[in-house]
């Protein structure tokens, strides 16, 4: 009987301090994070920026290096095996790194021929993905004079060029409009569905849910949960988040709704009320009645429906920043 | 764009991503882009080494300033010229070539990252960037002999034969490595923004004072000078060049340009591959 494959991505503890520069103190970028990723599975960090997310990445494509814990992508280790593990994962850089001195098929070429392919063979593979990216009409094309959508396209297929067991997009979406964004969702859709395994990150809360089998969402440099997205919801009380700023401190009676059924939690922080509830309805005018009972009035409300979104804030405590 | 609903990549082409075909395809691409500027280096290569020859060996003699470098019946001033220039050509563009990319790649866009993905470990991706910023010294020290060689006003014809092809050979490419060697540790180490300070206060000074318009000994008479010269790699270079090209001028003795070139070249390669290795993996 065979053993069973080796997880895509598996870490232990994995730490990141970068050492004090100057007048800079030490900074613990990421701060023991444990990941399991199964292959074939469409895994998302999702996180506001600064989270760790990027340095976790750095670390598991072999560019940053850990110090603390272990990381192993397709059963090696990041630091002992880094030229084998480069020769198994596909990377989409945050900015584009694309070669400016080289056109788009060019670029491809020539991460084929880095990879080992001839060039006769690079050329075919690089001219394949094009077609099926929809930029054969940009294969001429010079890097930086194309659309941010249209440059990390290329970057896809350039990543994709020596067919990597793993892929990793970091922030593959950042600066991009709505609806490049949402063409570019298509795509990685598409290749998970063909088998790909993806890790991605990302800060926008609303890709992590259309597009990951599951989430870690982290912060300052920690996994504050992992699951599904469904999951998550459901750890974090699946609950609506009702906010509500007051002109003035906030009447005492508002504490009292804490003891009602579908009501999990209340906050107060002087004039500001947050309310997370499993049964939202009404509360918000209550809210609004109890202030008006108070001689207080309402400057600010707002109600967030259970999402990534009120699972940050419900582990946090703080509301999302992307 | 319509997307469909599976992508299933065909896979690609058997490959074989050993080190030595990683690092040939590395070179390739480096011959790819060189192809493609080759024009604007030609260009780039060849305007200061043809202006010097045209106003220091054809419009000076021209002018009656042309004397004989060593007095009369002494060696022409083009004859003295030729193993500088061709000497400062080769550590000049093997240094612009590695420092400038390098900057881009490190600071503004980031694509050293993607570099640094292919299969090969950093050190070795230092070394590649050494060798081909090389190969570039070594292709502007040939593009600069027929200028130097040919552009001469009557009578001020360089007097240059080839006395040591060995020697020859190993300091134009050792002299290339030393120069990329150079470029790349002062690529890792210099910030961008102030990169005019390497033009004031490196380039510059390493040019005029490389021994390009006299020969190192001529500076007996300012010892300090001369002392002080011998942290110049220019000097070594040039001096290495004339003693192959133009023997019958003073020169160094070959011991001493070899062992600070082949030496040189080593420690900065070592340095370098360090400081590139640390700027690239975080």
């Amino acid at each position: 009987m065979s053993a069973p494959p080796e997880p895509a991505v598996q870490t232990v503890e994995l730490t990141k301090t970068y050492p004090a520069a100057g007048p800079r103190p030490e900074v613990p970028a990421v701060r023991g994070i444990d990941l399991d990723v199964p292959r074939g599975e469409f895994f998302g960090l999702l996180g506001p920026n600064g989270a760790g997310k990027s340095t976790t990445i750095g670390m598991l494509t072999t560019l940053v290096v850990p110090t603390g814990g272990t990381a192993r992508v397709t059963g090696l280790d990041v630091v002992k095996d880094a030229v084998e593990i480069k020769r198994r994962i596909g990377v989409v850089s945050q900015n584009n790194t694309l070669d400016s001195d080289l056109t788009a098929a060019e670029n491809l070429e020539f991460r084929g021929r880095f990879f080992g392919l001839g060039a006769r063979d690079a050329r075919r593979r690089a001219d394949e993905l094009m077609e099926l990216f929809g930029l054969t009409e940009h294969r001429k094309g010079n890097p930086f004079e194309m659309s941010g959508g249209q440059a990390k396209r290329v970057m896809i297929c350039r990543a994709l060029m020596h067919g990597p067991e793993v892929l990793f997009l970091d922030e593959p979406t950042a600066g991009l409009d709505p609806q490049t964004r949402t063409n570019l969702w298509e795509v990685l859709r598409g290749l998970q569905a063909g088998g790909q395994t993806i890790l991605l990150t990302t800060h926008y809360m609303e890709e992590a849910e259309a597009l990951c089998d599951r989430v870690a969402v982290v912060d300052h440099g920690k996994i504050l949960a992992a699951g599904t997205v469904d999951e998550l919801k459901n750890a974090a009380g699946a609950d609506t988040v009702i906010t509500v700023a007051y002109d003035a401190p906030a009447p005492d009676q508002i504490h009292k709704l804490a003891d009602r059924d579908g009501i999990s939690k209340v906050e107060v922080n002087d004039g500001q009320v947050r309310v997370f509830a499993t049964e939202p309805d009404g509360i918000l005018g209550e809210l609004v009645a109890i202030g008006a009972a108070a001689g207080v009035g309402v400057t600010d409300a707002t109600q967030l429906r259970p999402s990534l979104e009120t699972v940050f804030l419900t582990l946090t405590g703080r509301e999302y920043r992307e | 764009m319509t997307a469909p609903a599976a992508t299933v990549l065909t896979p690609p082409p058997p490959a074989r991503a050993t080190i030595p075909r990683t690092f040939g395809a590395m070179m390739a691409r480096e011959a790819r882009v060189m192809r493609k500027n080759f024009l604007s280096t030609f260009v780039r290569v060849l305007v200061q080494p043809v202006m010097f020859v045209f106003v220091f060996s054809y419009v000076l003699p021209k002018l009656g300033g042309g004397a004989m470098a060593g007095g009369p019946g002494g060696p022409t001033f083009s004859t003295i010229l030729v193993p500088g220039l061709v000497g400062s050509s080769i550590i000049m563009q093997a240094m612009m070539a590695v420092i400038f990319p390098l900057m881009m790649e490190l600071n503004w866009q980031k694509s050293i990252t993607d570099r640094a993905l292919a299969p090969v470990p950093i050190p070795l991706l230092a070394v590649q960037k050494i060798i081909a910023a090389a190969l570039q010294g070594l292709i502007g020290g040939l593009l600069v002999f027929p200028a130097v060689l040919l552009i001469h006003a009557e009578g001020q014809s360089p007097h240059v034969h080839v006395e040591n092809w060995p020697v020859l050979v190993v300091v134009m490419v050792a002299g290339s490595l030393l120069a990329a060697a150079g470029g790349l540790l002062l690529g890792t180490l210099l910030n961008p923004q102030k990169v005019q300070v390497l033009f004031a206060m490196v380039l510059l000074p390493m040019t005029m004072l490389g021994c390009v318009y006299y020969p190192w000994s001529a500076l007996d008479h300012i010892r300090w000078l001369q002392v002080l010269s011998l942290f110049n790699p220019l000097v070594y270079v040039s001096e290495g060049l004339r003693s192959t090209l133009t023997p019958g001028i003073p020169h160094m003795p070959a011991w001493a340009f070899l062992l600070a070139i082949v030496g040189g070249t080593a420690l900065l390669t070592w340095a370098a591959t360090r400081t590139f290795t640390r700027r690239v993996l975080t």
